[in-house]
C-alpha cells in the first residue's frame, strides 16, 4: 500500500542492529523505586501515601489532579521511605516532588480492577473504557507522555473517522517498540481494537516503517482476521514517526498550523500505549512497567528491557554490563529528539523510550564554523521552514522576527542541525526561541495584571487622599462656623451654652 | 586644454551642480515638513509601563522615563521591574530593534521578609506599588510574589533591613533551554566521566 | 554530580562537512582544469599556482587580522577554490600581477571585507574577474592559441617565466581570439553571424575544446562530467544548471530561428566560453545562490537570459560574470520572496481550512 509523499526530512544511520535481535528481558527488582509525581504532560499527582505507609504493586499512590494530568501507581510492593524533591530525567537537572519507596522483594499485587475478558464487541462503554483507561495512568509512551485518556476523550469535541498506531519508531538505536511488536504482536492489535472501540471509529491504520520486515510480518499475520485495519510500509526517513507527518504520510491529510490532528479526524497512538491499553483492560494491571531500549556504543551489552518504572538508570546500565567506554554523552530518549541525563542516578520514567551511551564518534561534534547558505537545512526541514533564516534572526536576537518566518510551526524534529555541513546547533536555537518566547508571554501576562494591581492602588490612594481632604476641608468649615458663632453671640455666656449652640 | 575641452567640462560640472542643489533642497524640505510627529508616542509608551514612579531607570517617574524612550535618550530596556516582556513591547511600539541575547535573564527577583527581623510597622506596605505585601501593625509581613515586579522601594522602607531582594529560580515548567554559545573545538574524544556521587 | 545540560540535541550528525564539499568540488573541477594545464602549457600552471598560493596567503592574512581561527579556516578550502576558479576564467598567458591582483581582490575585496566565509553577497571570483577586466581590459582579452605541452609551438619552462613575468610580449602568432570573441568582432563590422559560425569550428570540437579561450572555456564534456558527478553526490542540485542552460538554450534557439544573421545558434552558446564552467561550478557557489528551490529556478533562468542578452545585445562578447553578479544582487529578494510552504499553511502563511473535505481513506 502506498503511502503519501512527505517533504523534506533525512537519511540517519540508525544502529539499531545493536539492540534490534535481542529480546525483551525483565529487569531485576531494585531495592528502591523512585517515582516522579509529573511522569505526563501536566499537572503533577497529587499524593494519597504517607512516608511509612506500606504499598502494593499496582496500588494508587497519587491521584490525577484537577484538569490534565494522570495518576502514579507503585511499581511493586514495599514501604514509601520518602516524599521528597529529587533530581528529574530532565535536562535541566531540576528537583521534583518524588515518592521513594523501599521495595520489600515479595513484588505482592494490590487488589485490581475487574478485567475484561469478553470478545469484542466489548460488554463495557467506551466510557468506562475510558475512565479505565485514566485510572490506570496510561500516557503516550512514544515519548510525549499525554494522558491518554483525554486523547480518547477528543471523540466527544471532534468529528474523528481513523485511529493511526504510530510503530514507525523512527529514532536511530531505538528498538523497543519493534520487539513489541514482533514479540506480542497479538495484545498489541487487541489494544489497537479496544482503542478503536473507545474512539468509536471504523477505519485503522497501523503504520510501521520499512527497516522493520519482521515486525511488519508479525503484524500483517495478527491483524490478518480484521481486513479494517490496514498495515503502512512507511518509507525509512526521520521523521516519519512526527504525528502531522505521519498523518500526512498515511491519509494524505495535512494538519493546519496550530490545530490537532483530530481537527482533521485522525488520533494517533503509540504501538506501546496500544500494548499498555490492552494489559489494563484485559488483565486489571495499571502502567507500572515499559520497555527500555539501552544501546549506543558506550554500553557493554545492548538490550531491551522491561523496565519497573521508578527504576534508577545507574541500575539499568549495571544490568547491561555498565558503561565501557566512558560515553561522551548519556541520553535519555533518541538521539535526535532526546536530551542529555542529568546524572545516572534519575528514574526511568512512563516517557523513557531508550537510554543511550553514546561515544564521541557517534555524536560526530564539530567545532561550529559560519553559515555558508549551502540550504541543506531547508531541504531537510520536514515543515518547510527556512532554518538558516531562522537562525540568524535568533543570534541577533530578533525573536519576533523569527516567530514571523514560522518559528512556532517547528516540530524540533533537529533534521536541520543534523544536515548542517557547519555543526550549527540550528534546533538548539528554535528551542531557546520558543522557551524565551513562552516566557516572555508568562511575564507580559503577568506584568499586565501587576500593572491593573498598581492602578487599583492608585485609584484606592486617591480616594483616600480626597476623603481626607474632605473631611478635613468639614473640619475646617466647622470650626470656622463656630467660631463666627462665637464672635456673633455677645460676651459671657457659660461654655456649656456655646457648645450646646454649635 | 583648449577652449572646447573647457566649455564641455564647465557644462558637466555646471549640470551635476545644479541636479546636486535642487535635489538637496527638496530632501531638506521634505525632512523638516514631511517628517512624523513623535510626540503622541510618549503617552502609549508611558501606558506599558509598570505605573508606580520607583525611578529604578534613573528617571523620575514612568512618564519621564517614557519621554526619554521615545526621544531615544533611553533604551526601551531601561525598567529593571518591567521585565524582558515590557521591553519587548515598548521596542516594538518605537520600531526599535531590542537586542535579546538572554542575558537579561540574569534571573528576575522579588522581594521576601525575613521574618525574624520584621517589627510589624507597616511602613512597606503603605509604599508598596502594587499592594504585594501583606499585614497588618504589629502583625508579620509578608510578600506575595506574584504581586511584586521587583521596584525595591520596600528594601530601602523597612527600618530594620528585613526585606532582601531574592531570585525566582525556575522550576520544571518554567524552564528554557539557554541561548547556545559558541563552542570551542572539543579537544579529545575523551569527555568527563559520569560519576554517580 | 548533576549538571544541567547546556547544549539540547541531536547527538548524531552527518558525516558532510565544509571541506568535504570544497573537496569534491575540486575534485570536479580536476579534470577539466588538468585538460586546460596540458593544453596551455607552463605560463598557465604558473598563472594557475600564482592564483592559488595568493589566495591561501591573502585568506591567512585576512584570517589573522580579523581574530578569526586561521588553521581551521584555510582547511576547510574555501579560499582555495576561489582562486582556482578565478584562475580557471583568466587567460592563460596572463602576466603573474594579474593572478595575483586578482585573487588579492576576491578574497579581500570579495569575500573578507563583506564579513568573511558566508557573508559575501557577490561571487568572490567573479567579482575580482570584472575587476580586472574593467582595470586591464588589454591584458584580460588577449587570448592564445592551444599550444600543448610537448608540441612544437610550446614555449619552454624559461621561456613561460618570462611571459608570466610579462618581461615579453606574446608572439604575435600565438594570440587568437575565442568563438564569441569572433562573433562579437565580426558582426559589429557587419558581417552576419551566420556566415561567421561557418567558420568556427564546429559544435563537436567545441565540446572536445582545444580552442583559444580561458582554461575554463576549453572541455565542455571534461566540465559536464564533472557537473555530473557534484549532481550525482548531492553536492549541488539540478535547479541551478538546468534553468540556467535552459533559458540561454531557448532564447538562442528562438533568436537564432528569428534572426540567424543577427544571433547566435544553442550550441555555440551552450558550448563556448563559460557557460559550462558558470552552469556547474559558479552559478551554483552556496552563499551567493537563494537557499529554496524555487528560488533557485528563478536565479538560474535570470542568469541564462543575461548572458544572452549580454554576449547578443551587449558590447562584451561574454557575459557569465557579468550575469552572475547582477542575479547575485537580486538574491536577498529571491530569498524573501521565494519561501517554501510552511507545513500546515498555505501558501500565504494562513493556516489551513479545516473546513476543506477531507479525503476519504
Amino acid at each position: 500500500m502506498w503511502s503519501f509523499r512527505v517533504r523534506g526530512g533525512v537519511k540517519l544511520q540508525y544502529h539499531k542492529e545493536l539492540s534490534s535481535e535481542k529480546a525483551v528481558v525483565p529487569m531485576p527488582l531494585p531495592r528502591r523505586l523512585y517515582l516522579p509525581l509529573q511522569q505526563h504532560i501536566g499537572a503533577p499527582a497529587l499524593p494519597v501515601v504517607v512516608v511509612g505507609d506500606t504499598v502494593l504493586k499496582g496500588q494508587l499512590i497519587a491521584k490525577a489532579a484537577p484538569g490534565l494530568s494522570a495518576p502514579v501507581h507503585a511499581s511493586s510492593s514495599g514501604t514509601v521511605v520518602a516524599i521528597e524533591e529529587y533530581v528529574a530525567p530532565h535536562p535541566s537537572g531540576l528537583r521534583q516532588k518524588t515518592i521513594i519507596i523501599a521495595t520489600d522483594g515479595q513484588d505482592r499485587w494490590a487488589a485490581l480492577p475487574h478485567p475484561i475478558t469478553d470478545d469484542f464487541p466489548l460488554g463495557v462503554t467506551p466510557a468506562e473504557l475510558n475512565s479505565r483507561v485514566a485510572a490506570a495512568g496510561i500516557v503516550g509512551m512514544g515519548g510525549a507522555a499525554f494522558p491518554s485518556a483525554v486523547k480518547l476523550d477528543l471523540k466527544s469535541r471532534y468529528q474523528l473517522d481513523t485511529l493511526l498506531i504510530n510503530g514507525a519508531e523512527c529514532e536511530p538505536y531505538l528498538t523497543c517498540d519493534d520487539r513489541l511488536m514482533r514479540e506480542e504482536a497479538a495484545a498489541v492489535i487487541d489494544g489497537v481494537r479496544i482503542l478503536a472501540y473507545a474512539l468509536e471509529v471504523q477505519s485503522v491504520v497501523f503504520a510501521i516503517e520499512r527497516n522493520k520486515p519482521q515486525a511488519l510480518a508479525a503484524i500483517r499475520e495478527a491483524a490478518r482476521v480484521e481486513p479494517w485495519i490496514k498495515v503502512m510500509a512507511l518509507p525509512t526517513r526521520f521523521p516519519m514517526g512526527s504525528e502531522r507527518h505521519l498523518v500526512l504520510a498515511c491519509t494524505g491529510r495535512e494538519t493546519p498550523s496550530r490545530k490537532l490532528t483530530a481537527d482533521i479526524g485522525v488520533v494517533v497512538h503509540n504501538v506501546a500505549t496500544a500494548r499498555a491499553v490492552a494489559r489494563t483492560v484485559r488483565s486489571g494491571e495499571p502502567l507500572i512497567s515499559r520497555v527500555v531500549t539501552v544501546s549506543g556504543r558506550g554500553i557493554r551489552e545492548p538490550a531491551n528491557i522491561n523496565v519497573p518504572l521508578g527504576t534508577l538508570v545507574e541500575d539499568l546500565l549495571v544490568f547491561c554490563g555498565g558503561l565501557h567506554p566512558v560515553p561522551h554523552k548519556l541520553i535519555g530518549g533518541g538521539p535526535m529528539m532526546g536530551a542529555p541525563l542529568p546524572s545516572v542516578q534519575v528514574p526511568v520514567v512512563k516517557g523513557t523510550s531508550g537510554v543511550l551511551a553514546l561515544t564521541a564518534d557517534e555524536v560526530n561534534d564539530g567545532a561550529e564554523s559560519p553559515c555558508i547558505r549551502c540550504g541543506s537545512c531547508v531541504s531537510a526541514c520536514p515543515c518547510g521552514l527556512v532554518p538558516l533564516e531562522m537562525a540568524q534572526l535568533v543570534r541577533r536576537g530578533d525573536l519576533q522576527g523569527a516567530q514571523a518566518i514560522g518559528l512556532q510551526d517547528c516540530v524540533s524534529c533537529g533534521s536541520c542541525s543534523f544536515i548542517c555541513p557547519s555543526h550549527i546547533p540550528l534546533s538548539h536555537y528554535f528551542n531557546f526561541a520558543k522557551g524565551q518566547l513562552g516566557a516572555l508571554d508568562r511575564d507580559s501576562r503577568r506584568q499586565d495584571r501587576i500593572r491593573s494591581l498598581i492602578q487599583a492602588r492608585n485609584e484606592r490612594a486617591a480616594r483616600e487622599a480626597e476623603a481626607k481632604k474632605a473631611a478635613a476641608a468639614a473640619r475646617k468649615a466647622a470650626k470656622a462656623a463656630a467660631a463666627a458663632a462665637s464672635a456673633a453671640a455677645p460676651v459671657d455666656t457659660p461654655a456649656s451654652q456655646l457648645e450646646e449652640s454649635t | 586644454m583648449d577652449a572646447t575641452a573647457l566649455s564641455h567640462a564647465a557644462q558637466a560640472v555646471g549640470a551635476i551642480g545644479v541636479l546636486g542643489t535642487v535635489l538637496g533642497v527638496i530632501l531638506g524640505v521634505a525632512s523638516r515638513y514631511l517628517s512624523t510627529p513623535v510626540d503622541d508616542r510618549a503617552e502609549a509608551v508611558a501606558a506599558l509601563l509598570p505605573g508606580s514612579n520607583c525611578a529604578q531607570c534613573g528617571f523620575a517617574g514612568c512618564k519621564q522615563a517614557a519621554a526619554a524612550m521615545v526621544e531615544g535618550r533611553a533604551a526601551p530596556n531601561c525598567c529593571p521591574p518591567g521585565g524582558a516582556s515590557t521591553a519587548q513591547r515598548v521596542a516594538d511600539l518605537l520600531g526599535v530593534r531590542l537586542v535579546m541575547d538572554g542575558s537579561e535573564e540574569a534571573l528576575p527577583t522579588v522581594a521576601w521578609v525575613e521574618e525574624a527581623r520584621c517589627i510589624g510597622c507597616t511602613r512597606c506596605i503603605r509604599k508598596c506599588g502594587s499592594d504585594a505585601i501583606v499585614g497588618a501593625a504589629k502583625q508579620m509581613h509578608t510578600v506575595l510574589p506574584e504581586a511584586c515586579y521587583a521596584c525595591g522601594l520596600c528594601v530601602a522602607e523597612c527600618p530594620t533591613q528585613a526585606i532582601v531582594m531574592k531570585p525566582v529560580l525556575p522550576t520544571l515548567a518554567t524552564w528554557h533551554w539557554p541561548k547556545p554559545k559558541p563552542k570551542p573545538k572539543p579537544k579529545t574524544a575523551v569527555a568527563t566521566p559520569l560519576t554517580t556521587d | 554530580m548533576i549538571t544541567m545540560a547546556t547544549r539540547a540535541g541531536p547527538f548524531t550528525h552527518t558525516v558532510n562537512s565544509i571541506s568535504r564539499t570544497m573537496l569534491w568540488v575540486m575534485a570536479a573541477l580536476l579534470p577539466a582544469t588538468a585538460y586546460g594545464l596540458w593544453l596551455f602549457g607552463w605560463p598557465a600552471i604558473f598563472l594557475l599556482v600564482i592564483t592559488l598560493a595568493t589566495a591561501l596567503v591573502a585568506e591567512a592574512l585576512m584570517l589573522k587580522l580579523l581574530g578569526q581561527p586561521v588553521r581551521a579556516r584555510l582547511a576547510d578550502g574555501s579560499a582555495l577554490l576561489t582562486g582556482w576558479l578565478l584562475a580557471l576564467s583568466l587567460p592563460p598567458w596572463a602576466p603573474w600581477w594579474i593572478g595575483f591582483l586578482g585573487a588579492l581582490v576576491a578574497i579581500v575585496l570579495g569575500k573578507h571585507l563583506f564579513g568573511g566565509l558566508g557573508q559575501n553577497m557577490f561571487n568572490p571570483a567573479m567579482v575580482a574577474r570584472i575587476v580586472l577586466l574593467i582595470s586591464f581590459p588589454v591584458q584580460l582579452t588577449v587570448w592564445v592559441a592551444p599550444a600543448p605541452l610537448g608540441s612544437a609551438s610550446a614555449p619552454s619552462f624559461s621561456q613561460a617565466l618570462t611571459y608570466v613575468a610579462g618581461q615579453s610580449t606574446l608572439p604575435e602568432h600565438m594570440s587568437a581570439a575565442t568563438s564569441l570573441g569572433v562573433l562579437k568582432t565580426e558582426h559589429s563590422r557587419g558581417i552576419s553571424v551566420a556566415t561567421t559560425t561557418e567558420q568556427l569550428p564546429p559544435a563537436a570540437q567545441l565540446a572536445m575544446g582545444r580552442e583559444p579561450g580561458s582554461m575554463g572555456e576549453t572541455s565542455a564534456g571534461l566540465l559536464l562530467a564533472g557537473g555530473l558527478l557534484l549532481l550525482t553526490l548531492r553536492i549541488i542540485s539540478w535547479h541551478i544548471p538546468l534553468a540556467m542552460l535552459g533559458t540561454l538554450a531557448t532564447l538562442a534557439l528562438v533568436s537564432n530561428a528569428l534572426d540567424p544573421s543577427r544571433f547566435a545558434a544553442m550550441p555555440i552558446h551552450l558550448l563556448s566560453g563559460a557557460t559550462l564552467l558558470g552552469a556547474f561550478f559558479i552559478a551554483t557557489d552556496y552563499v551567493t545562490s537563494p537557499v529554496s528551490r524555487s528560488g533557485q529556478l528563478l536565479f538560474g533562468a535570470g542568469i541564462g537570459a543575461l548572458t544572452w542578452v549580454i554576449r547578443s545585445l551587449g558590447a562584451y562578447p561574454e557575459g557569465v560574470a557579468f550575469a552572475v553578479v547582477l542575479m547575485n544582487a537580486m538574491v536577498p529578494l529571491i530569498d524573501r520572496g521565494f519561501r517554501p510552504r510552511v507545513f500546515g499553511r498555505s501558501r500565504r502563511g494562513q493556516s489551513l481550512d479545516t473546513q476543506k473535505p477531507k479525503i476519504p481513506l
